[in-house]
């Protein structure tokens, strides 16, 4: 097939990012996340394998965590997405990456938009995980600089943080 | 908060990093973020064959898919376009290595033809509709048998498989060996290891109206590669502009200009526009740098009581099809190091480099120090074995003592200081060290395999070139630090901010550090080998000294006083004596820039190009205790207590970063990570599906510790820390492994530990001794 008759199959798709809504055509085969990155410019988003391994690319599609390089835009139809760029509220960090940053839990930076994003569904599902919980759900997003231990510190900090606002 | 501002106490404080609100926000800016107006994309058909002639090409298919703008193939590129290679060892060979195979391939992942187009997508569709047809040559893998007579040769351009071979020696090492009551000897392979930076390699080339061009470039050295890119493609240095941006991981393995880059260089120049290529992971995993594979076949020469006299090494690296500019480092790493942290006067290390029908090698995280490591602490640990001596007691015979600082071991190298006894026992106050022995004792008792291991290692730093450095009073008084150590995860924009800011006396939020742009720093080396720290740290360390000596002198000037009266005051200089008579470096940085100061140069900003002249020799103990089920071969590390030495601290919370990454790599080498490929040089395990990284709940909890020897040859006493875990962490499983195995008369194995690998090793062992299971 050629890419003539790919862009004439092109699709129409509505979703909504981080509260606001799209709408674009998209030739069927384009993956979410370069959808995201080069269609929306939220490049916050990363790629780092071609396998659905590394998690680089994790985002929130209809409030579940999903690997977006694993999900064509199509598939987003009419979906709520919530990226990396979408979860501070105004100036006011998400307790995870002020984690982060509290514990030292991202050095290249690379991997740390999934890895927030990952963690942030876990965090939404099991709001007190032990860290054996936090190693599991994190198993799908890979991290080469900082052995994990750092992010595990960092997720059990925001755990207690947003455990404390709740209880405010 | 108070402590990030507090200007005094910032040196060895834990400050939170400046580089984070960014990069926890998504709002980094990794190459693959970079979008130009008329980019195009460049993608590469790449040859699945490890060695084979080129019968044809037929481009006629890709160059009809609508949106190709340009398919090239290595016949039409001028066969002076090669990734240009500098003989790191004297008299070594250096194959052609052309952008785009001319004739023939020499590993699986070769590019063959490139295609630029319109878009990432039609780039893809063009390169799979490039047709190639191959005649399939034989191919060899494994270095050690790249040497036996009638091996196929990798290069056929070439009469053997050998690039260079190079020795280091000193002493008597026939007396040695002569007068020793026991020889060692054993065969250590290091596995070849993915560095898998979770950003793949990537590069955006913009040609410039006025004849420049820019790039953006994932890379450790962008100075380095700068030149290297000029002397590629022919391109005037001066008029080339490199950005390293957020740059996601390198681990040594983004050091070198790859053939990628000069090729998007060549055809954004040639077609005018800009060019962005990003490496799939399946491409990362054909086209990188890895690293280790190297084997050893070694000697160690001791007197009955453990007395170290000579040690003989014979290391065949495996260095791939294709040199980059660092593939020659590693083995020369490995052979500087050799005795460790012994009193080996007798050495005698040999190197045989060799090509294979492979991924290149180059520096990764080690970069030759853990295979040297490896290898010294299995002989030590055999040693003791063979010997019946105590492990503990073996090492301290031989252990360089504080008081032989500086000492020059056996193969010519300076180590600077060092405190090894105090480091190990360290490492056994907080391993618990006689509990383990009773719990692992008490367990054999039972059947069960436990082991207890160790290791006491070196690690080089900094050292090699120099690293500049730049300090500038801007016209308000806030400060510009340009350091040609370009950061990727490191944290250089809060340490190196810690570092000036605390040296001024001013909170950090005047100080900027800036890097990775080669028009705004001036000449610069990188981020690797441990070395920014101990490299760029000392250029910005005597640079900053130069400011304040030159602010200080303004300031005299100003208060009317005699420079030796002026001292440095929070946020400036005051009289001494007179407190209220203050200067602030606003007021300074206005004479500096504004009015004439008699005697003095206008401005306020030094550089400096730093060369200590030596490396720094950090060190530590690492302790392992690892349990294998005996059923299945599943090992579990289930204490790893980590020592190490790299001097005086700048930021507490960024070394222990550090420590954790290199353990994890070091862990990831030691259990589960290998690059394998078939008999035939086919790629076996070419994704994140096959090749084993390790993941969050693979990591064993980590218990560290530390001591500080202050490195007497440099401004702020540091040594490097960069690759202490990978360096120390894996030895130390390895004996450790190797112990628990002992009850069953197993000598040696080589890393990866995985299950299957230790299972068949424990069913051999029982089917030796008559006592299977089964």
């Amino acid at each position: 097939m050629s890419t003539a008759e790919q862009a004439s199959w092109a699709v129409p798709i509505t979703l909504t990012v981080n509260g606001i809504k799209h709408q674009a055509i998209v030739e069927p085969r384009t993956l979410l996340v370069y959808f995201l990155r080069e269609s929306l410019g939220l490049t916050g988003t990363h790629v780092g394998c071609d396998t659905s391994q590394c998690g680089a690319c994790t985002i929130h599609l209809n409030g579940r965590a999903v690997k977006s390089c694993t999900v064509l835009a199509v598939q987003a139809n009419g979906a709520e997405i919530t990226t990396i760029e979408g979860l501070a509220r105004g100036n006011a960090l998400h307790p995870l990456q002020e984690g982060f940053r509290e514990k030292h839990g991202a050095q290249c930076g690379y991997c740390t938009p999934g890895m927030i994003m990952s963690a942030a569904y876990l965090l939404s599902t099991n709001p007190n995980p032990t860290e054996e919980e936090i190693r599991r759900a994190l198993d799908g997003n890979l991290c080469r600089c900082t052995g994990y231990v750092n992010i595990i510190e960092a997720v059990k900090w925001a755990a207690e943080r947003l455990k404390a606002k709740r209880q405010d | 908060m108070t402590t990030e501002h507090a200007p005094a106490g910032l040196i060895g404080a834990s400050i939170r990093r400046v580089e984070d609100p960014v990069l926890v926000t998504g709002r980094g800016c990794y190459v693959d973020d970079v979008q130009l107006p008329g980019m195009l994309h460049m993608a590469f058909l790449r040859s699945p064959y490890p060695h084979a002639k080129i019968k044809s090409i037929d481009t006629s298919a890709a160059k009809a898919i609508p949106g190709v703008v340009s398919v090239v193939t290595g016949n039409d590129l001028s066969d002076r376009l090669m990734v240009a290679i500098a003989p790191m060892v004297p008299g070594m060979k250096i194959p052609p290595h052309p952008l785009l195979a001319r004739g023939a391939v020499h590993a699986a992942g070769t590019p063959v033809a490139a295609v630029v187009a319109e878009s990432r997508a039609v780039a893809l569709d063009a390169a799979n509709a490039v047709e190639v047809e191959y005649d399939p040559l034989p191919a060899v893998v494994n270095a050690e048998k790249a040497l036996e007579p009638g091996a196929p040769l990798a290069r056929e351009e070439l009469d053997s498989n050998i690039c260079y071979i190079a020795t280091k020696k000193g002493g008597d090492v026939d007396r040695a060996f002569a007068e020793a009551d026991h020889v060692v000897r054993m065969h250590i392979a290091s596995p070849r290891l993915v560095a898998m930076a979770i950003e793949p390699r990537g590069i955006v080339a913009k040609p410039e109206p006025a004849g420049d061009l820019t790039i953006w470039l994932s890379t450790q050295s962008p100075h380095r590669v700068r030149a290297d890119l000029a002397n590629s493609i022919g391109f005037p240095e001066h008029r080339i502009r490199v950005i390293a941006p957020d740059v996601g991981g390198g681990f040594g393995s983004k050091g070198p200009l790859y053939q990628e880059y000069a090729l998007a260089a060549h055809l954004a120049l040639r077609l005018g526009r800009p060019i962005k290529w990003v490496a799939t992971r399946s491409e990362d995993f054909v086209t990188t740098n890895q690293g280790r594979d190297q084997a050893m076949t070694s000697e160690l020469a001791l007197k009955r009581d453990g007395t170290m006299l000579g040690l003989k090494v014979r290391v065949v690296a495996n260095l791939g099809a294709y040199l980059q500019s660092n593939t020659a480092g590693p083995p020369q790493r490995m052979m500087a190091m050799a005795p460790g942290c012994y009193q080996i006067r007798n050495c005698h290390v040999e190197v045989v480099a060799v090509f294979t029908n492979t991924v290149s090698t180059g520096p990764y995280r080690g970069a030759g120090r853990p295979e040297s490591v490896l290898n010294i602490e299995r002989l030590v640990d055999k040693a003791a074995r063979d010997l019946g001596i105590d492990r503990l007691e073996i090492r301290r015979k031989n252990f360089i003592r504080p008081e032989q600082f500086p000492y020059r071991t056996g193969v010519g190298v300076e180590y600077d200081s060092g405190d090894y006894e105090k480091s190990l026992a360290e490492a056994l106050r907080l391993s618990d060290y006689e509990k383990m022995l009773r719990y692992r004792d008490e367990a054999r008792t039972r059947g069960e395999l436990v082991g207890i291991g160790l290791s006491t290692f070196v690690e080089p730093s900094g050292g090699a070139g120099f690293e500049s450095g730049t300090v500038r009073v801007e016209r308000t008084g806030e400060i510009t630090v340009l350091t040609g150590s370009s950061s990727h995860g490191q944290g250089h924009e809060t340490v190196f901010a810690q570092l000036v800011a605390e040296k001024m006396r001013l909170s950090m939020d005047h100080v900027a550090i800036r890097h990775g742009d080669t028009i705004a720093v001036q000449q610069g080396v990188g981020t690797f080998g441990s070395r920014s720290a101990v490299m760029g740290g000392g250029a910005l360390a005597l640079a900053v000294e130069r400011v304040i000596e030159k602010a200080r002198r303004i300031a005299a000037n100003l208060v009317e006083a005699a420079p030796e009266d002026v001292v440095q005051t929070d946020g400036g200089f005051a009289v001494a004596g007179v407190p209220e008579k203050k200067i602030t470096w606003r007021q300074i940085a206005a004479a500096a820039y504004g009015r004439r100061v008699p005697g003095i140069e206008p401005g306020l900003q030094e550089t400096v190009f730093f060369d200590p002249g030596r490396e720094a020799w950090g060190f530590g103990t690492h302790v392992a205790l690892v349990r294998i089920d005996r059923e299945t071969g599943t090992p579990t590390l289930e204490k790893l207590v980590l020592v190490d030495d790299c001097g005086v601290i700048l930021n507490p919370m960024i070394v222990e970063g550090q420590v954790h990454g290199g353990v994890a790599q070091g862990l990831g080498e030691a259990f589960r990570e290998q690059m394998l490929y078939g008999e035939q040089g086919e790629v076996l395990t070419g994704s994140l599906m096959s090749y084993a990284v390790p993941r969050a709940s693979d990591m064993p909890p980590l218990i560290l510790g530390e001591t500080v020897t202050p490195n007497p040859f440099h401004p702020l006493g540091v040594k490097g820390i960069g690759e202490a875990g990978c360096n120390g962490a894996p030895p130390a499983v390895a004996n450790a492994v190797m112990d628990a195995l002992a009850p069953l008369g197993i000598d040696h194995i080589d890393m990866p530990y995985t299950a299957p690998k230790l299972w068949k090793a424990i069913r051999d062992a029982e089917a030796k001794q008559g006592k299977s299971k089964n």
